[in-house]
């Protein structure tokens, strides 16, 4: 029996939208070329050989330490509070994920400007350090500053997906634990431990791809001293015009994440090939 | 291929990929039989079916419908309707929607449907159900709100594919009575699939054994139970005690040490066959007058009857009996030369 | 127990963090001056000059008018799309489903540079119609990967029991299938559209032209300094989105509670 299949304009986008582009930023970072037609680029590996410099390695090297540390403290922190929701009885937990949601939805851009306000030197926590006599605390425009708003503003999404997870387990997984003479701190250990990991790893894919690229945070937060990846690759794209060396590095990025996820995936055993995963 | 067979399924065979599921097979259904594919669970009979349905194509092979082939005819063009394994009804509609869902489609006039589902709901035993929703069914009408769905449309052949898998014992046993009923009332043919031997030799005016993608056996439940065609037939069909044995020659075989009077001919003298005799053809009797005999090794009451298996030599025989003799009781066992049933010796693989 | 009170207040804690900055902001749109840290007296004056900054207000109109827009095109292609890759098998499958999944894993700022480049190479001008595709790129996948899964639960037998009655695939897709599966189109749709008002990176990259939607106006008045307007939009958006969500949390509870009732 032949349905035609109805996923046919998909695929046409798909093959438009998101493959024919990747190809042309691959295209654009094998290249140089200043002109405007495209078969005028010359084969070229400079745009790497300009990246492995020490000025733009540190960049890198900044850029995958600042989200590698975010995202040891949103798991710290995070992992706890979904244990305990999870526990929590059904009305207060609604309540709760609720609450941990609603600052999610606010916009992203208004996340980390409320830090600006909040860092600034006019602003409430240089104000208070005043009162009990610190004078002028630097908060703002540097690393520690774009770190507060990574954590800021990615610890809900470390929370969710571990939650998500643990309010899933089989009740029964952990009586039967008991069962056999497992005290509270053995069956986290040994049940309840083990069987969140799929939820840490994806909380840790949701914190760290968004963290290692992005160039807000660093921008509103960071400003001229804290040069990230994203902003490399920004300014490339937005004032210099170097589009190829822009794609050699969003090329970079990308395999590295793509290395980074392919290590953590190892260990989740669960392959979840179709449907979402530990947020739907 | 006359035009008085409901179906014919000439050569079919099909495959998933490396793996064959269905392999020669060939068999006539018959206007206004109930007819049963029967066989353990990856048999091929629920793939049988969905030939017959449409939902699956033959990777080689005919089907035909009353002298026509039908074979590259997509569902929705065959008058044949299908009460699936988990009934599939609509859950976004109600029960007269789902059942006039096929009506609908032929574009029926509301004034004609109305009536026409009352009658299927009269003869399910679910009038005034019309305006329930689905999720508010129990199992057993939801079963029945299937037929009705299928049956309104007037097929000429019902396909119904394990539908009293998911009742419980009473239930189900009563949905085989209704659903027999139902067949000799609307007078067409029904194909039935099912996995429990009981279920087909109750319902059934014809049965087609099915092991491995292949027909092990077709005939009435009479001919298959007392006449089992080999091993696996006589294994699946009831319980039997299957024995290895020697044809001396025509009405004369040699099992257990001793030679039985018995009804069957046509094997070749001195031929090796597996002797079949069903538990509950054995009886028991004084060790004195035993054809065979044997020493309990274990009692069981199932309530209709008690089973005891008799060991003697190598050999264990089931029986069944209202008299209980208990463990470590030696007995004498006797059968008449009718319920000897001999078969080809098969040269088979599993046991 | 001294363990509970140590619950109570690391999770008290951890509110206050995820809360403490949003309630500055709000507190502080009310504040008579500029300073962020000095309280000198309330006032509605920032939300009045919200209400006449040309710059938000046009910002605010594409932010809803492409919202929608990709929405309901990504929601429309990608049920289709849904619908044929639940009914494929092996490979192709697979490719799909690992393409389809890649702006979701791709960082954003990749897949706005790698739009932005196709955008230049077929010499399309930047505004209102590449943010447009840009906005039903990166929704698609997240609207199919909230209809699959009420695909997989739907029972597979529905659609053949449709044509078994006599309903052709397209007969059967429209009245059957498509009603069983509403709950993960509409999911798709609003996640499409929180997804669109929301979004930064792809649309910075991707526009042209003045063309701005809300993230990108609120960034360029972010970088110029601080702006109580700013505040003001803060508290709207913050009170808006409290309220839908309490309206979708309210609902959702309700039409659970009707399905309690009725087994």
């Amino acid at each position: 029996m032949r349905i035609r299949n109805t996923a046919f304009p998909y695929f046409i986008w798909l093959g438009i939208f998101i493959v024919v582009p990747l190809f042309l930023v691959l295209y654009f970072a094998f290249t140089t070329g200043d002109s405007q037609t495209l078969s005028e680029f010359t084969f070229s590996l400079d745009n790497y050989k300009r990246f492995l410099t020490p000025i733009y390695l540190n960049v890198f090297y900044r850029s995958v330490w600042l989200a590698v540390v975010s995202t040891a403290i949103c798991l710290v922190l995070g992992y706890p509070i979904a244990f305990i929701i999870s526990k929590e009885k059904a009305k207060t937990r609604n309540v709760m994920v609720l609450m941990l949601v609603i600052p999610m939805w606010m916009n992203f851009l208004l996340r980390t400007y409320a830090w600006l306000t909040l860092l600034g030197k006019n602003g409430i926590i240089n104000y208070i350090a005043g009162k009990l006599g610190f004078q002028g605390l630097d908060l703002l425009y540097n690393d520690t500053a774009v770190l507060l708003g990574m954590v800021y503003n990615f610890l809900p999404f470390m929370v969710l997906p571990i939650f998500s997870v643990m309010s899933k387990l089989d009740r029964n997984l952990i009586e039967a634990a008991e069962d056999l003479g497992a005290d509270r701190r053995r069956t986290f250990l040994k049940v309840i431990f083990p069987l969140s990991l799929p939820g840490v790893i994806t909380g840790i894919t949701m914190v760290f791809i968004p963290a290692v690229s992005t160039f807000v945070i660093s921008s509103l937060l960071g400003g001229n001293k804290s040069t990230l990846i994203g902003n490399l690759i920004e300014q490339q794209f937005r004032y210099t015009g170097d589009w190829h060396f822009g794609s050699s590095m969003s090329i970079i990025l990308m395999v590295f994440i793509l290395l980074a996820m392919a290590l953590t995936s190892k260990f989740d055993k669960e392959k979840e090939g179709e449907g979402g995963g530990g947020l739907w | 291929m006359t035009k008085f067979h409901s179906i014919d399924l000439i050569d079919i065979s099909k495959d998933f990929g490396e793996t064959t599921v269905l392999e020669n097979i060939n068999l006539y259904i018959r206007q206004n039989e109930f007819l049963t594919l029967l066989g353990p669970s990856g048999c091929g009979k629920t793939t049988t079916l969905r030939i017959i349905g449409g939902f699956e194509a033959p990777s080689s092979g005919k089907v035909i419908f009353e002298g026509e082939d039908i074979t590259k005819q997509p569902p929705y063009l065959r008058q044949i309707n299908t009460v699936f394994q988990k009934y599939a009804l609509f859950p976004h509609l109600n029960v007269f929607e789902n059942i006039a869902f096929g009506l609908r489609i032929k574009k029926i006039p509301n004034s004609e449907i109305a009536p026409r589902v009352a009658e299927m709901l009269r003869l399910v035993n679910l009038s005034g159900y019309e305006k329930r929703d689905i999720d508010s069914l129990s199992g057993g009408q939801q079963q029945r709100i299937a037929i009705a769905r299928a049956l309104v449309n007037e097929p000429k052949v019902l396909l119904l594919d394990e539908p009293l898998g998911a009742l419980d014992l009473k239930l189900r046993k009563e949905m085989q009575m209704e659903l027999k009923k139902i067949q000799k009332s609307v007078g067409i043919t029904f194909v039935y699939v099912t996995h429990d031997q009981e279920e087909a030799l109750t319902m059934s005016d014809t049965i087609v054994v099915m092991d491995k993608g292949r027909i092990q056996q077709i005939g009435t439940p009479t001919d298959i139970y007392n006449e089992p065609r080999n091993r696996f037939v006589a294994k699946f069909i009831g319980e039997s005690n299957i024995i290895e044995g020697t044809m001396i020659e025509d009405y004369k075989v040699e099992f257990a040490g001793k030679i039985f009077s018995c009804v069957d001919i046509g094997f070749e003298n001195n031929e090796p066959v597996d002797i079949v005799i069903r538990p509950e053809d054995l009886d028991i009797v004084p060790l004195e007058d035993g054809q065979i005999t044997g020493r309990v090794i274990s009692v069981t009451f199932k309530g209709v009857h008690y089973e005891m298996e008799v060991k003697n030599g190598s050999f264990t025989w089931t029986i069944h009996s209202t008299l209980m003799k208990e463990v470590d009781t030696e007995i004498g066992m006797r059968v008449i030369p009718e319920n000897i049933h001999i078969m080809k010796r098969s040269v088979d693989d599993e046991n | 127990m001294v363990e509970k009170s140590i619950k109570r207040l690391y999770t008290f804690m951890i509110f206050l963090f995820l809360y403490a900055p949003i309630i500055v902001l709000i507190v502080f749109s009310f504040n008579d001056s500029k300073s962020r840290g000095v309280w000198s007296g309330f006032t509605l004056r920032w939300y009045f000059e919200l209400f006449k900054d040309r710059e938000v207000l046009r910002a605010l109109y594409y932010t809803i008018f492409i919202a929608i827009t990709s929405s309901l095109i990504s929601t429309i292609i990608g049920t289709f799309a849904a619908i044929g890759i639940f009914g494929m098998n092996g490979f192709g499958k697979k490719l799909v489903l690992n393409l389809n999944y890649l702006p979701v894993l791709n960082p954003d700022i990749v897949t706005a540079v790698a739009l932005m480049t196709l955008f230049r190479f077929v010499k399309l001008e930047f505004g209102v119609l590449t943010m447009l595709l840009a906005h039903v790129t990166f929704c698609l996948p997240y609207v199919i990967l909230s209809i699959l899964p009420k695909l997989k639960q739907m029972n597979r037998h529905l659609a053949e029991a449709a044509m078994d009655l006599g309903a052709t695939p397209l007969y059967a897709l429209r009245k059957v299938v498509i009603p069983e599966i509403m709950p993960g189109i509409i999911t798709g749709a609003l996640l499409a559209f929180t997804l669109s008002i929301d979004d930064f990176v792809i649309s910075f990259f991707t526009t042209g032209h003045g063309i701005s939607n809300l993230s990108i106006t609120i960034f360029s008045m972010a970088r110029r300094g601080i702006n109580p307007i700013i505040n003001a939009l803060s508290t709207l958006m913050f009170i808006t989105m409290v309220s839908l969500l309490l309206i979708i949390n309210y609902r959702t509870e309700k039409q659970e509670k009707s399905l309690e009732e009725r087994r």
